[in-house]
């Protein structure tokens, strides 16, 4: 789970890390009157959105008038923010977060993660900060110094400190450098983040340690011991249908061909859509409906994959094990004729009682397209995509 | 001979008293696995198919002699149920349970550590379909009749592309000696590399089928070892070439964050570790097959 710069801010300030001060605005009103409260003479302002490369994309902007903040902040409100981390429909900016600009000398990266090589939590930073860690790993790969934690005992100081020095970080600094170090990693552990990130980290000019950018994901199976952490969640800031179906206990991801698809199991499910694109589509989505595969989940699913207007067939695509095939077969049934469709609908089913659920298929009178392998599936969800699109007459699967 | 599991092993369901538990019990019970007994704390005196619930771990062990564990417990409390069984003298545990924080799979792989090699507990899983030793065997929630006894290892992070390779061999009449689900977690129990020395040193396994997606590093430190330690051919299949990198594809190990994690980068550096990849899920079977019948020819 993602959330926004200024609660992670907020978060990490409580382990110890500086930041500067500032204030959230939800309206340019707001974010005029907040610089009053900061004061100064020049203030960033920064639209709030679940997506790093902002600064790029205008939603960072430096101003030094009440009027100026005004102007800014009336052009972010209610705009999407297309960053390259956002796909092309961007991501809307509903809150802006108002800091006094700070003068700084040098700028740090700063990342916490989990790895899965060493399966700890890993501490990358770079003396090259103000780069996404991508662009620094490609130009400056020496610059990065990386270290992990034992989980048993936590970040040791000793840790923090050859971490200060690789950096360079001036000695009068060390010990405030330690202190940001082990507070980012006692939030990470305490609060079940899997990303902690400061990018910049900076040496301002009055020689203090401060982080000018702040970024927290959180574990979302971990969120049970968390409700301080799921108060948090933006919904503004999500796939509509993709939290829609997360809500509903399924994994859908929404992409941008034309074939929808229906799979149980993550790794079937890509199967499925890899097959698509073999057989020359697009695959619509990914969706997980679970190992059971209920006609009540096949029918959400249907519902779910026909609410993307670009879907033009479905692929289903089911392994009945426990569950035999001639019950999920009868689930597709049921759903079908409680929700017709207008797009051609391909069947493939595998496993257990394979013929029965294709009798069961065949007796029901839809349309239904039946096919053995999974191949032979994405085949003819191809040739019914592109008949559908040829004819621009929708077959009606009832 | 088979890894892991085998007609001797003998069982104990942790979370035996749950609804889903129960259900795959019974389908355990049914395909001959020898479970000997339960694990819910609280519940110990009582009975499930007249297998005997226990408190403890230690008291199952003391009672039973279970020597191998399926873990069945929710997610919040799955991580202490693991270290229980690799405390109570649990030498091969399963676990099926999907959404455990990751923190929690980094405390139990620490925790595993602080016994000795020898006594320390193989885990595979979790968020895994389990493992089965076709006709020996069945510890997990796969169908065990897709399988046919034989001589490949399968080894696989999804549950549903395992069974999916499974009964393509059996159409083709070939079987399996084991198949192991290492599971869709990030941090897991046990990963490709260290089930492939398993089935290097089977004589019973012949080829090995590996089934990766993408996401992690997994696919990857396999292939340099199938390069440089492994004799029996390896054929794999990875799943995930058209996902968007950044997004979780179900699996909470399902995600491209970092170079070398996706199905292009981990089909490359496979096919130049001389695996041979098949190149769509329906080939699965057929590519086994094709390797076998090269070898015998």
């Amino acid at each position: 789970m993602d959330i926004h710069e200024y609660q992670a801010k907020e978060i990490l300030s409580r382990f110890g890390v500086t930041v500067p001060p500032g204030g959230l605005a939800y309206s340019p009103e707001q974010a005029a009157y907040r610089a009053r409260e900061l004061g100064g003479s020049r203030w960033i302002v920064k639209a709030q959105v679940h997506a790093g490369g902002r600064g790029k994309a205008g939603g960072v902007k430096l101003c030094s008038s009440e009027n100026e903040i005004h102007e800014a902040t009336n052009a972010m409100f209610g705009r999407k923010l297309v960053t390259h981390q956002t796909g092309a429909e961007g991501k809307g900016i509903y809150r802006v977060y108002v800091e006094g600009a700070v003068e700084f000398n040098r700028e740090i990266y700063l990342g916490f993660v989990l790895d899965r090589s060493s399966q700890r939590v890993m501490i990358v930073a770079s003396s090259e900060g103000g780069m996404e860690i991508e662009e620094i790993s490609a130009k400056k790969p020496e610059s990065i110094v990386r270290s992990t934690v034992e989980p048993a005992v936590g970040l040791q100081e000793f840790q923090a400190r050859e971490i200060a020095y690789a950096l360079k970080i001036p000695a009068s600094l060390t010990q405030q450098m330690v202190r940001t170090l082990q507070g980012c990693y006692r939030a990470f552990r305490e609060l079940d983040a899997t990303m902690v990130e400061i990018n910049p980290l900076v040496i301002t000019a009055d020689n203090r340690i401060l982080a000018l950018d702040a970024k927290m994901t959180f574990d979302g199976n971990a969120l049970f011991r968390h409700p301080q952490i799921s108060e948090l969640r933006d919904k503004s800031q999500e796939d509509p249908r993709e939290a829609n179906a997360a809500d509903r206990g399924l994994a859908y991801i929404g992409l941008s061909g034309n074939i929808g698809c229906i799979v149980n199991g993550a790794g079937l499910a890509m199967a499925t859509m890899d097959t698509i694109k073999l057989a020359g589509g697009e695959p619509a989505n990914f969706l997980d409906i679970g190992g059971g595969a209920t006609p009540e989940r096949v029918a959400k699913a249907f519902r779910l994959v026909m609410s993307d207007s670009n879907v033009q067939a479905i692929l289903v695509n089911i392994f009945a094990g426990i569950n035999r095939c001639d019950w999920v077969a009868e689930g597709v049934v049921q759903a079908l004729t409680a929700n017709p469709v207008d797009v051609p609908v391909i069947v493939r089913l595998s496993g257990t009682n394979v013929e029965e659920g294709q009798k069961i298929l065949a007796k029901s009178g839809l349309p239904i397209i039946r096919a053995n392998s999974l191949m032979e599936a994405a085949e003819r969800a191809v040739m019914a995509w592109k008949n559908d699109r040829k004819q621009n007459t929708k077959v009606r699967a009832v | 001979m088979s890894i892991f599991l085998d007609r001797s092993s003998r069982i104990v369901v942790q979370g035996i008293t749950g609804r889903m538990a129960q259900f795959h019990t019974k389908e355990m019970l049914d395909y001959g696995s020898n479970v000997v007994a339960g694990v819910v704390p609280g519940k110990g005196g009582e009975t499930v198919f007249g297998i005997p619930v226990f408190d403890t771990v230690k008291q199952a062990v003391e009672a039973t002699g279970a020597d191998t564990s399926l873990v069945f417990v929710p997610p919040p409390f799955a991580a202490d149920s693991i270290m229980e069984a690799a405390d109570g003298g649990i030498r091969y545990c399963v676990c099926i349970t999907d959404g455990i924080p990751a923190q929690d799979m980094i405390r139990v792989k620490r925790y595993m550590m602080r016994y000795p090699r020898e006594r320390r507990m193989v885990l595979t899983g979790p968020n895994c379909a389990g493992t089965i030793s076709p006709g020996k065997a069945l510890l997990g929630i796969m169908p065990g009749h897709i399988y046919l006894p034989g001589n490949v290892g399968i080894v696989s992070r999804s549950g549903t592309l395992g069974y999916e390779a499974a009964q393509q061999l059996k159409d083709r009449g070939i079987g399996v000696s084991t198949s192991v689900g290492i599971g869709g977690d990030p941090i897991n129990g046990s990963s490709f590399r260290d089930i492939l020395e398993r089935f290097e040193a089977d004589p019973d396994t012949h080829i090995i089928c590996m089934i990766g997606e993408i996401g992690g590093p997994q696919e990857a430190e396999a292939a340099a070892y199938i390069q440089d330690h492994m004799t029996k051919p390896v054929i794999a299949y990875i799943a995930g070439l058209t996902a968007p990198k950044g997004r979780t594809m179900g699996h909470a190990g399902a995600i491209i964050s970092a170079f070398g994690e996706s199905a292009s980068e981990k089909v490359e550096i496979l096919t130049a570790a001389g695996v041979t990849v098949a190149e769509n899920p329906s080939v699965i079977g057929e590519t086994v097959a094709r390797v076998l019948n090269k070898r015998a020819a």
